[in-house]
């Protein structure tokens, strides 16, 4: 792998290109500044830095309170904790309330391979998404990670950004990276099958999508990476002319990403939807590289997947 | 209004509170009645907030952190501009109305919704920081119920606001002693209470809930004390002013009958003409 930045790092490095000149943003942290890639930002900034210890609950509070005196609080939190111990602070506090939080899940999905379920975030999507008010992003690599936060930063309203823990293979370049907000990036057009993927899922289908053109199977690729609002016109344009739709992500099979797809498209271009994902059981114990292997969650298993639905 | 002043409209207030229970058909009348003075003392002699400076920056901000408390908030916030009475009772509780069970940041002079136990201090903690972080001079206040005191959230927000120094914020516990299974020694002990917040880095302030002039000087040497903050603990009845309802713990959420509320009504009227007495 060429890339060696993660996205969490990006994140951190955009926020400290614009904390020089907008002292209201403010990043918080419960003992997590390292794994949030963050502590160069505190370091920097230390009258912009709050840490609140382990206490999830009152990272998330506390953010509300600084975004309703006109603060830009970016909470950072591993995703496993940042939505499940604090769900209740992010509905009522930041959803509920309408504050400009920016919740910030790092280590997510199955990032902490070998820690178990303790620490897998494989439910952030469904329930960040069912909260009313509550937007829910993942982007796919550094340069997109660059550009939603860029966006994010210029808008009051709460969501929730999900990125793992590892570098990810670049899909864009800092030339070239399509970016509107709230709009999937069509990554390539084909009719055979439409592939919707978000966060670190994205590369491994616009891989699976090469192994398949290789084989005369055209697949349209969409980086969802807006999970929430989902972006329903473009994803129903390219379902209508599609055999199949696939979605895949690094989350259970309810609630997520393929369970809002099938909903949009069976309400409105009925095809056969089919949701690669983790099981719903808990995830097997190795690297995060090994799990996604042992669940076909990869360029080759991606593709495999796919040829036998279209047979 | 002075204190005596203050006293004899906390009665006009708390038939204000009963009406509002009856029209909405529900509310959470013993906790109104154990707040009441507090809440009316805050707003009317040391919140830097009025229905014009919603908005500014500067002002003082509250959190009603025990939120269902709510028909003695609205009764406060008529009684000071921010509401109109006789619109809340006409549709609270009713079917699309804005003023609901809880507080909710739609209305103005409401900062943030709550309802769930144990948000109040951890927001206003944000709320305080804020304020030193841009060297604003408000003050922050929230009002928590005993009860709530078992959710975890609490002592996490006031282990921060110890570390952080935040002597503009002030938090009031009232302190009735009485949830909805009974008494809160025996539900989840709470007692040494003052002892509990001191060991956690607070100054704290120990008064007579239904004392206008205990709870005006804790909230004038709150504002005195540098570098810590203050929490106040207000020993209240819970249903404070009628028989039929003090210290029962059955009156957390109840709506009284018709010769309960001619009683209750009665037992107000009583204490009003008590208060006029005392010179």
């Amino acid at each position: 792998m060429s890339n060696k930045v993660p996205n969490r790092q990006a994140i951190c490095e955009t926020l400290m290109e614009h904390a020089k000149f907008d002292r209201d943003i403010v990043a918080l942290c419960s003992d997590s500044r390292g794994s949030a890639s963050m502590t160069p930002f505190f370091e920097a900034f230390p009258n912009q830095s709050v840490e609140v210890g382990i206490a999830e609950q009152n990272l998330v509070g506390i953010a509300a309170g600084l975004a309703s005196c006109g603060k830009k609080p970016f909470a950072f939190s591993p995703a496993s904790f940042l939505s499940t111990r604090s769900y209740e602070q992010c509905k009522v506090d930041v959803a509920y309330s309408n504050t400009n939080v920016k919740l910030i899940g790092i280590s997510g999905g199955v990032s902490y391979g070998a820690l178990g379920m303790s620490h897998h975030s494989a439910q952030d999507i469904a329930a960040m998404s069912a909260i009313p008010n509550m937007r829910v992003y993942l982007p796919s690599d550094r340069h997109q990670t660059k550009k939603l936060m860029e966006a994010l930063l210029q808008d009051q309203k709460g969501a929730y950004i999900r990125v793992g823990r590892n570098p990810v293979e670049d899909i864009y370049t800092e030339e070239s990276c399509p970016f509107e907000m709230d709009r999937a990036t069509v990554l390539r057009e084909g009719t055979d099958a439409l592939l919707a993927a978000c966060g670190e899922m994205v590369r491994p289908a616009l891989d699976a999508s090469e192994l398949l053109a290789g084989v005369g199977i055209d697949c349209t690729i969409l980086d969802m990476y807006c999970v929430k609002p989902l972006d329903t016109g473009t994803l129903l344009k390219y379902a209508e002319s599609a055999k199949i739709v696939v979605t895949v992500e690094e989350h259970a099979p309810t609630g997520g990403l393929g369970s809002m797809v099938a909903q949009a498209v069976g309400e409105h271009c009925p095809r056969f939807v089919k949701n690669l994902s983790l099981p719903d059981a808990p995830v097997v114990i190795g690297t995060s590289r090994e799990v996604f292997d042992y669940y076909g969650l990869t360029s080759v298993g991606i593709a495999k997947s796919i040829r036998e639905m279209l047979k | 209004m002075d204190n005596r002043e203050l006293t004899i409209h906390s009665w006009d207030l708390r038939q204000d509170i009963l009406d509002i229970v009856m029209a909405g058909g529900g509310g959470h009348i013993g906790g109104d009645m154990s707040v009441l003075a507090p809440l009316l003392l805050l707003y009317k002699r040391h919140l830097r907030v009025t229905p014009e400076t919603v908005d500014d920056p500067n002002r003082d901000r509250f959190v009603l952190s025990k939120g269902h408390s709510m028909e003695a908030y609205y009764a406060v916030l008529c009684d000071c501009g921010f509401l109109d009475l006789e619109d809340v009772k006409a549709r609270f509780n009713k079917l699309g109305s804005p003023y609901i069970g809880h507080p909710h940041n739609v209305l103005p002079g409401i900062e943030m919704n709550s309802g769930s136990l144990g948000h109040g201090l951890p927001v206003c903690v944000g709320m305080a920081l804020a304020g030193k972080m841009d060297k604003r001079d408000y003050r922050v206040y929230t009002i928590m119920g005993d009860g709530e005191l078992a959710e975890g959230s609490v002592w996490e927000a006031a282990m921060a606001a110890a570390k952080f120094g935040l002597d503009n914020l002030c938090a009031v516990i009232d302190r009735n002693r009485l949830q909805i299974s009974g008494s809160t020694e025996d539900v989840m002990p709470e007692d040494p209470l003052e002892d509990r917040w001191s060991a956690f880095g607070w100054n704290v302030l120990s008064v007579d809930g239904s004392s206008f002039e205990e709870l005006d000087g804790a909230f004038e040497a709150a504002k005195t004390v540098k570098g810590r903050p203050t929490v106040i603990v207000s020993n209240s009845v819970k249903g404070y002013g009628s028989p039929v309802m003090e210290n029962k713990a059955g009156w957390h959420h109840k709506v009284p009958t018709a010769e309960e509320y001619e009683q209750i009504k009665a037992d107000f009227l009583k204490g009003k003409e008590a208060a006029q007495y005392v010179q």
